[in-house]
């Protein structure tokens, strides 16, 4: 146990209560915002106390706003169903593809393993738009221009490195052994993976696709070059959202909220694999 | 031995040779592989020619022209400039104050605990919606931050609307969003380093300030070096942040690579150059994340040692 003074306690704790403030201060702040008329936003000096109105999320619920033009249509509902989709869908095809592909680089050295890991690992810290604008081209040819089957295959850059590196190290850290001996007692290839190994790396693939979740949830980039308003996230929806004229202050919030509490659920839920997930299986939590 | 022969006979009709099975496990992974190669070469083609949207029928090969016309216009040196600012300034201070707050919180306590999970919750926020949470608190007319600086007396504080100040606006986003990332590998090292150099210096009654520049910062070197280096990667091509923050603006103060190269694909339809300057991005971060890929390795197996 190290001896600390008291004065050291104190800055330590004076350190640690602005550290939490800086961090905390804007998400609180929206997160009252959201409730807000812009009437109370408006009033100088800003006040934390106020009476709170649902009205914000009423209106991007029920897609009417009312203006002082009149009755404004937003698809803000739509983008989150967008969201919801284009991540459960991405995060769902880089599993089927991406767990056997990190089952096959943990347990068979093979000619070329490496390379494909390794280019899938140096493209996931390319310019992504290196990558899109060619593709804005080659999407128009294929006809997958603005389609979501276009955006989950993009989305693959993200997920599928991901899924494969993280995977990867959880195969790696089961001993094969068991494997050898279940294969020996007759069983084929297939029921050895499904029944022994998948079940042992279990917890490292789910963590692995909750953090492929979150990384599709929060991109921005892809769904901005490769699709329109009908087929875009949040993160796109969101900023149109606050360049159109008319909106009030408290519905940027509120959808701002809606926006991201879904990953925040998600990153409290899977906390405990956050750190090794991050630094893609080099760090452990 | 009985079991040679079941394992001729496997379950399924089909059968896939033991040789053949991993390339057929990867093949999704080599297909997205190559999904990426076809538009990264199509992307090197671009960068030699001449080639606007605007004009099609103008398109063919300048071969250098696009790489060579950077020397003379300052328009790319300024998004040199602003890109290595935006990079190392964000990241060495991300750096600095994500190893103190790893420091604050290194010892295991409920409380300590409780606020490196609270601290992680900016990381997990969508970069695009953090710039727009600030926007709001940024407002002139009704944002918190504005008022604030009101108070100590900045009047006309305009944070990311005026060019002297737009820089440090979405340097101060990407410093709420990332730290927390550099923090929590961090900290995650701090706690796996070994007790007893610690302990023999304690008992030594060796100087705190000699404990840490000898012992814990050389212990911590590579966790602090990939965390680096990793967010350098990401930093010097932060698009989403100042993108959703400013489109580039006000006027070209933030046009850092990315952002320079969508500008220019989008709005001016100059193919040549936007493809030029990307490729001039991913030769830096190649060399970076070339350096980072074999630390990241490093790590990875010791970690994978201590399993």
């Amino acid at each position: 146990m190290e001896t600390t003074s008291p004065i050291e306690r104190l800055l330590r704790a004076v350190a640690l209560t602005l550290v939490v403030v800086f961090f905390m201060f804007p998400i609180f702040w929206i997160f009252l915002m959201s409730f807000q008329t812009n009437e109370t936003i408006l009033t100088i000096p800003p006040s934390i106390v106020f009476s709170p109105t649902l009205s914000n999320y009423a209106a991007l619920i029920t897609g009417k706003l009312q203006t002082a033009a009149g009755t404004l249509d937003i698809a803000f509902m739509r983008n989150l169903g967008n969201s919801i989709f284009l991540s459960v869908a991405s995060v769902a095809v880089a599993l089927v593809l991406g767990v056997p592909a990190a089952y096959a680089f943990a347990r068979h050295k093979f000619k070329g393993s490496e390379d494909i890991a390794f280019t899938l690992l140096s493209f996931r810290f390319a310019p992504p738009l290196l990558v899109l604008l060619p593709l804005t081209q080659y999407f128009q040819w294929l006809g997958l221009s603005n389609t979501y089957f276009g955006l989950i295959w993009v989305y693959q850059l993200i997920c599928l490195p991901l899924i494969l590196w993280i995977v990867r190290g959880y195969f790696e850290d089961i001993s094969a052994d068991v494997e050898y001996a279940y294969r020996i007692a007759g069983h084929s290839w297939f029921a050895t993976f499904r029944k022994i190994a998948l079940p042992l790396a279990g917890p490292g693939i789910a963590a692995a696709g909750l953090l492929a979740f979150i990384f599709a949830w929060n991109n921005f980039v892809f769904a901005l070059v490769l699709a329109s308003a009908d087929k875009q996230p949040v993160t796109v929806g969101a900023l149109a959202f606050v360049t159109s004229s008319g909106i009030q202050y408290g519905q940027i919030a509120s959808a701002i909220v809606l926006s991201v509490t879904p990953t925040l659920a998600l990153a409290l839920y899977a906390q405990r694999y956050l750190v090794e997930g991050l630094s893609l299986g080099a760090v452990k939590g | 031995m009985a079991s040679t022969a079941t394992l001729r006979k496997p379950a399924s009709g089909f059968r896939i040779s033991r040789k053949m099975l991993p390339y057929v496990l990867s093949l999704p992974a080599l297909l997205v592989c190559i999904g990426i190669l076809i538009p990264f070469f199509t992307a090197v083609i671009y960068s030699f020619q001449r080639y606007r949207l605007s004009q099609p029928w103008a398109r063919q090969f300048n071969w250098g022209e696009n790489y060579l016309n950077f020397v003379t216009d300052p328009a790319f040196w300024n998004t040199l400039k602003v890109s290595l600012l935006y990079a190392g300034i964000t990241v060495a201070l991300e750096l600095l104050l994500g190893l103190g707050i790893a420091l604050l919180l290194q010892r295991r306590s409920t409380i300590n605990n409780f606020i490196s999970i609270m601290l992680l919750l900016p990381l997990m926020i969508a970069p695009a919606l953090a710039a727009l949470m600030w926007k709001l608190m940024t407002n002139p007319s009704f944002g918190i931050l504005s008022y604030l600086a009101s108070l100590i007396g900045l009047n006309d504080f305009r944070w990311a609307s005026s060019p002297d100040t737009a820089l440090l606006t979405v340097i101060l986003v990407d410093i709420w969003v990332y730290t927390p990332f550099i923090m929590i590998l961090l900290l995650a090292g701090l706690r796996s380093l070994p007790t007893q150099p610690f302990e023999a210096a304690a008992l030594d009654g060796v100087p705190r300030s000699f404990v840490f520049f000898r012992i814990t910062l050389p212990m911590l070197t590579p966790y602090i070096l990939t965390a680096t280096l990793f967010r350098l990667l990401d930093s010097i091509q932060q698009f989403d942040i100042i993108y959703a923050m400013t489109q580039g603006g006000p006027g070209n103060t933030l046009t850092v690579f990315q952002v320079e190269a969508y500008l220019n694909f989008f709005q001016s339809t100059n193919v040549g150059r936007s493809a030029a300057l990307l490729i001039i991005l991913w030769a830096i971060t190649y060399t970076l994340s070339n350096v980072f890929i074999k630390n990241w390795l490093r790590l990875r197996e010791r970690a994978r040692g201590e399993a």
